[in-house]
């Protein structure tokens, strides 16, 4: 605040050196730059981003496909790995019945079962998060449950979760369900337990009923809180879902890789876990995009 | 007559396990329709503890609370609070801020358009209209104030709580914002309770001045009436001997009689 005034006495002492102070002013407006000067700095914003990974990359192949082309390697040099897998890659939509479908249906079948166990773990876990988190009672019975819960791990409940179902179907959404509901859970209560007196205080005074206070103080309040556990939790339904997919059979990249071991189409296991890869950062940026767009305001000041 | 608002015989006990402390005794006063009354004392003598019970927000352990000779124990809009920290919902522009308030009180009162007309209309009285898209992070310190204030308005309160307003504000915002809400207070004739630490600020808005001893059991020490006449110039009083002498006698009372003691 105190720049301009400074600038404005200096003007009023010396009247000559107004148009060299106005200038910077001035040049300090970009909103005219050309157009194509634009394109040309975004794309060097772009490039400075992109290349330094691509030849990481490129070195890393590199490296795989010397260590790995000398005859008796265990493992395909990245150019076998091609050659091998050319017809899964460029046709990804094939279906000749059973299991033998294109990576396509294999992908899609597993992101099913992770969008139905992991939309059910989202909203029973802000429920209970919340719950959690506003009631001490709650807190005090059941922390220390889901403190226990949380630790077993995912593959450890598919035989129970077989013998309750007896199908593999709903087994495998059940361990994505029991994956990632409690990094939810943990953190929407967190959430619910910081939200500040203030803002409760604010809500007393308007007299919001106890579902608008939930809807249009708690939810918002807390989402920063809530996002950080839906990005853990499907980071962790991505993770089950393939080991469980190994166990249940059936159409799923999870299957598809153990078939694939079991065929010694080791070619066909690495393509496979790059998709893996691929599709699993692109789940977390999902919903690290969602949390910025929901929470775009709530930053705390 | 009776009293508008009337505190009586306020007693306020925090328990913590076996530890007691009475933070308030025998708080006893009234307050009438359209007065403008502060609440001054050291930090930590009660006084934000006084409003939350006013507003509801706080219950008392001894006494009650009469709003034009009903009791009041839980909050509402009835007796609005502008908040020291504004508190405003970082989620929602100053708009939705101003009309969450205004689309419970009126509910059934007001259609939608008339709510949208009062909402920009409590927005203009503080002139913050032109920002009412904004959120609270993209504004001033001043502004978030004022569009608190303009929350507490347009819920039509029959007593508007100050809590320390202006205290989280530089002294040139402050001076401003302190002229708008007397303006305000001129044009609307709330009634209005502040709390404050600052002896001018008490003196300059004031009709009343309840001064507070030091905690714990606080009480009412001193109230001062002000008899300057609205409305009330900034600079001339400065040179007011009516100003002068008020502002004598709290800094007395501050200063002197009940001053300061640190916990040990």
């Amino acid at each position: 605040m105190s720049m301009p005034a400074i600038k404005t006495e200096a003007a009023a002492a010396v009247p000559m050196a107004v148009p060299t102070a106005a200038a910077p002013v001035v040049t300090m407006t970009p909103k005219q730059a050309p157009r194509s000067e634009k394109y040309i700095k975004m794309a060097r914003e772009t490039a400075v981003r992109v290349v330094p990974p691509l030849v990481v990359v490129a070195l890393l192949m590199l490296f795989w496909e010397l260590v790995c082309r000398r005859t008796g390697s265990t493992l395909p040099p990245p150019s076998r790995v091609f050659k091998d897998t050319k017809e899964l890659i460029f046709d990804p939509f094939f279906d000749r019945g059973g299991i033998d479908k294109g990576l396509f249906w294999h992908l899609s079948a597993s992101l099913q079962r992770v969008a139905l166990g992991y939309s059910i773990a989202a909203v029973i876990g802000i429920g209970l998060g919340t719950l959690v988190g506003q009631s001490v009672w709650a807190m005090r019975g059941l922390d220390p449950l889901f403190q226990v819960l949380r630790t077993i791990p995912p593959l450890a409940w598919l035989p129970l979760s077989l013998a309750a179902f007896r199908d593999g179907q709903p087994s495998a959404i059940f361990v994505i369900f029991i994956t990632s509901v409690w990094p939810i859970i943990i953190n929407t209560a967190v959430g619910i337990r910081n939200i500040p007196q203030d803002y409760r205080n604010v809500a007393a005074v308007v007299q919001l009923n106890p579902l608008e206070f939930f809807a249009k103080i708690m939810i918002p309040a807390a989402a920063p809180y809530i996002f950080t556990g839906l990005r853990i939790g499907i980071g962790l339904s991505w993770l089950a879902i393939v080991a469980a997919e190994m166990l249940i059979g059936g159409v799923g990249i999870g299957f598809f890789i153990w078939d694939a071991w079991n065929s010694s189409h080791i070619s066909e296991i690495i393509l496979a876990l790059f998709y893996v890869g691929i599709i699993g950062f692109v789940l977390d940026r999902l919903i690290a995009g969602l949390a910025r767009i929901v929470t775009r305001g709530t930053a705390m000041n | 007559m009776h009293a508008y608002l009337k505190l009586d015989h306020i007693d306020k006990t925090f328990t913590r396990g076996n530890a007691v402390t009475d933070v308030l005794k025998d708080i006893n006063l009234t307050i009438d329709k359209g007065e403008y009354v502060s609440i001054i004392g050291h930090s930590g003598c009660g006084k934000s503890t006084l409003l939350n019970i006013v507003a509801g927000l706080t219950t008392t352990t001894q006494g009650c609370v009469l709003l034009e000779n009903r009791e009041v124990n839980s909050p509402g809009p009835d007796r609005a609070v502008v908040f020291q920290n504004h508190s405003l919902l970082p989620w929602l522009t100053v708009y939705e801020n101003v009309r969450l308030g205004v689309d419970k009180v009126f509910a059934s009162s007001k259609t939608r358009a008339e709510r949208h007309a009062w909402v920009m209309h409590n927005l203009n009285l503080v002139q913050m209209a032109h920002a009412k898209d904004k959120r609270p992070s993209e504004i001033s310190g001043g502004m978030k104030q004022r569009v608190g204030i303009a929350r507490a308005l347009a819920m039509e309160p029959k007593v508007l709580l100050l809590d320390e307003p202006f205290g989280a504000l530089d002294a040139l915002t402050r001076a401003h914002l302190q002229d708008s809400v007397m303006a305000l207070h001129q044009k609307l004739g709330n009634t209005i309770l502040m709390i404050t630490h600052d002896v001018d600020e008490a003196v300059l808005l004031s009709d009343r001045i309840v001064m507070m001893t030091n905690g714990p059991s606080a009480r009412i020490g001193e109230v001062l009436d002000v008899p300057l006449a609205r409305p009330r110039k900034r600079l001339e009083l400065a040179t007011s001997p009516t100003y002068i002498k008020c502002r004598q006698r709290v800094l007395e009372f501050l200063y002197e009689r009940h001053r300061f003691v640190e916990a040990a």
